[in-house]
């Protein structure tokens, strides 16, 4: 059903944990619709020196959190707000149809993440980063729209 | 220990016992003939054939004539309701089920409402049954047919099925049950029990893939299923697949003669997973404690999503399953685990080990070896974990 890609980030997961002076955390997904995922960054001239996560959920939702976090690990923020879903589905080589929404998910985790590092600095995220997903609905789950 | 092949999901299948594949080797290689043939070589077929038919009808407490083979439990699920729901139209449009159906039963009556017919879902209580003042309520005037499983594939929980049959019956209904997953693994007897039909399917008693059997009282109204040479006495047309109807009738035989050791041997050997599953912090069992299937071992395990553990399970050679919203390809987990009450976000760590024929003592210990490591990482990996970083609490 997974790519070797995607079993290899979630058997081997990359850059699992917490960073404890972390200046960067996002966290998006809830409880009720089974994933969790939870980005912890250390932003440093503008430039991702650091990245951790945690997450609850499938498979998939392991390694698009593991390959997100690589892809943004040593880029700068302009260059991590890129970072687009179907990015990290490739660098997976691929993913189910029906896990396509875990790959949204990590996107708005790295998004969510460097939101927080701007309101930190009192600076308004929203025309910045754009939605984030981090709101309280159960985002990201209409998958006909996304596959 | 090291590692070894475990396989824990007998609920989805099982391995085809060796009784079964000897009995069914000569019906592909010498005795290939039609059972509908009129000369001499096709009799032999035409003889195993309506031998299988009386071991099973035997065995279920029918009669031959009352056994119509089909291609799995499905297709007779599919025949029964729509059967019975579309010839009794002149009676009524109100049929029933549980809440906790097999997809093949729910989403037949999910294609019945769409032609009109009116559907009551009978609620099950925390355990998963399916309890006589719940099936009173549902039924009423016009009520022409409740389908209610036997016992359930997620949870194990075994109905009082004669106890809802004559409810049925009191409101003029016509009985039908999902026996899938209770057949070969708990005693049925369908005259003492008052079934009026019945489905089973050959693979999940160690019998082959792709066969299956509807059984129907004499005397119930039921439309046709399939069109065509006439087979089955005109109920189910299509050549016989001999070589699996055989196989299946001889691995039911077998399971049967087996039954009440399997039983014990089972219901002792899922207990020790359950002591060790439950001594994991924040674990939790599914299902009846007693009325249950002997080998099915339901739980939750709390803040872990299914569908990873089963993924870490088969990195380490054990096959087991989940009712999670991953694994199901939806947002919700499955329709069973919501009906008996758990929160989605305990349901979403719902796992199912079944354990059958072939599984050993070895198996449960080395389950139990893995099991908590396993649950460990993931919680160690888990934002919503309350304890240690390192999946302690």
């Amino acid at each position: 059903m997974y790519s070797e890609k995607v079993m290899d980030h979630f058997t081997h997961p990359r850059n699992v944990g917490v960073i404890e002076d972390a200046n960067a955390v996002g966290q998006v997904g809830n409880m009720k619709c089974g994933d969790i995922m939870k980005i912890y960054m250390k932003i440093e001239n503008e430039i991702i020196t650091d990245v951790k996560f945690q997450t609850f959920g499938c498979g998939a939702a392991v390694a698009t959190s593991s390959m997100a976090t690589e892809l943004v690990k040593g880029q700068s923020i302009n260059d991590a707000l890129k970072l687009t879903n179907s990015a990290v589905v490739e660098a997976l080589e691929g993913l189910p149809p029906v896990k396509i929404h875990c790959s949204v998910l990590a996107e708005e985790a790295v998004k969510s993440a460097i939101a927080d590092y701007y309101r930190r600095q009192g600076i308004d995220p929203e025309p910045i980063v754009g939605c984030t997903g981090d709101c309280e609905a159960c985002h990201a789950h209409d998958h006909g729209n996304e596959e | 220990m090291e590692k070894r092949f475990v396989y824990a999901d007998n609920s989805a299948t099982t391995r085809v016992c060796d009784e079964a594949v000897s009995a069914m080797m000569p019906f592909f290689t010498e005795e290939y003939g039609n059972p509908s043939s009129i000369y001499p070589f096709a009799s032999e077929s035409k003889k195993a054939l309506e031998g299988a038919r009386k071991t099973v009808a035997d065995i279920l407490g029918a009669i031959p004539d009352e056994i119509i083979f089909t291609g799995g439990g499905t297709e007779a699920d599919n025949h029964a309701i729509c059967g019975v729901a579309r010839a009794n139209i002149k009676k009524g449009r109100h049929i029933v089920t549980s809440a906790i159906e097999h997809h093949a039963v729910l989403h037949t009556f999910e294609r019945l409402k769409r032609e009109g017919f009116e559907i009551t879902y009978v609620p099950v209580d925390e355990n998963g049954v399916v309890t006589p003042e719940a099936l009173s309520a549902a039924v009423k005037p016009g009520t022409t047919l409740v389908s209610i499983m036997a016992a359930n594939n997620e949870i194990g929980t075994i109905q009082p099925i004669a106890e809802l049959a004559r409810i049925a019956h009191e409101a003029g209904a016509v009985f039908h049950t999902d026996a899938v997953q209770a057949a070969g693994h708990i005693a049925i007897n369908v005259r003492e029990m008052g079934i009026d039909m019945l489905s089973l399917s050959g693979h999940k008693f160690n019998g082959p893939k792709g066969v299956g059997l509807l059984y129907v009282k004499k005397g119930t109204l039921a439309q046709r299923f399939m069109e065509g040479g006439g087979q089955e006495k005109g109920r189910r047309s299509g050549t016989e697949n001999v070589a699996g109807i055989v196989g299946m009738a001889k691995a039911l035989e077998i399971s049967v003669a087996h039954m009440e050791a399997e039983a014990v041997r089972l219901g002792a050997l899922r207990k020790k997973l359950e002591a060790g599953i439950l001594a994991i912090p924040h674990t939790r069992l599914t299902g009846h404690p007693e009325n249950r299937l002997p080998g099915l071992c339901s739980c939750v395990i709390e803040y872990i999503e299914g569908e990873s553990l089963v993924l870490m399970l088969g990195l380490n050679g054990i096959c087991a399953s989940t009712g999670s919203a991953c694994s199901t390809g939806s947002l919700d987990p499955s329709h069973v685990l919501m009906a008996i009450g758990l929160p989605h976000e305990v349901a979403h760590g719902s796992l199912r080990l079944s354990l059958g024929r072939y599984s050993t003592e070895e198996d449960v210990d080395y389950i139990l070896e893995k099991l908590p490591e396993i649950v460990k990482t993931l919680r160690a990996m888990s934002p919503v974990w309350p304890g240690n970083s390192d999946g302690t609490l």
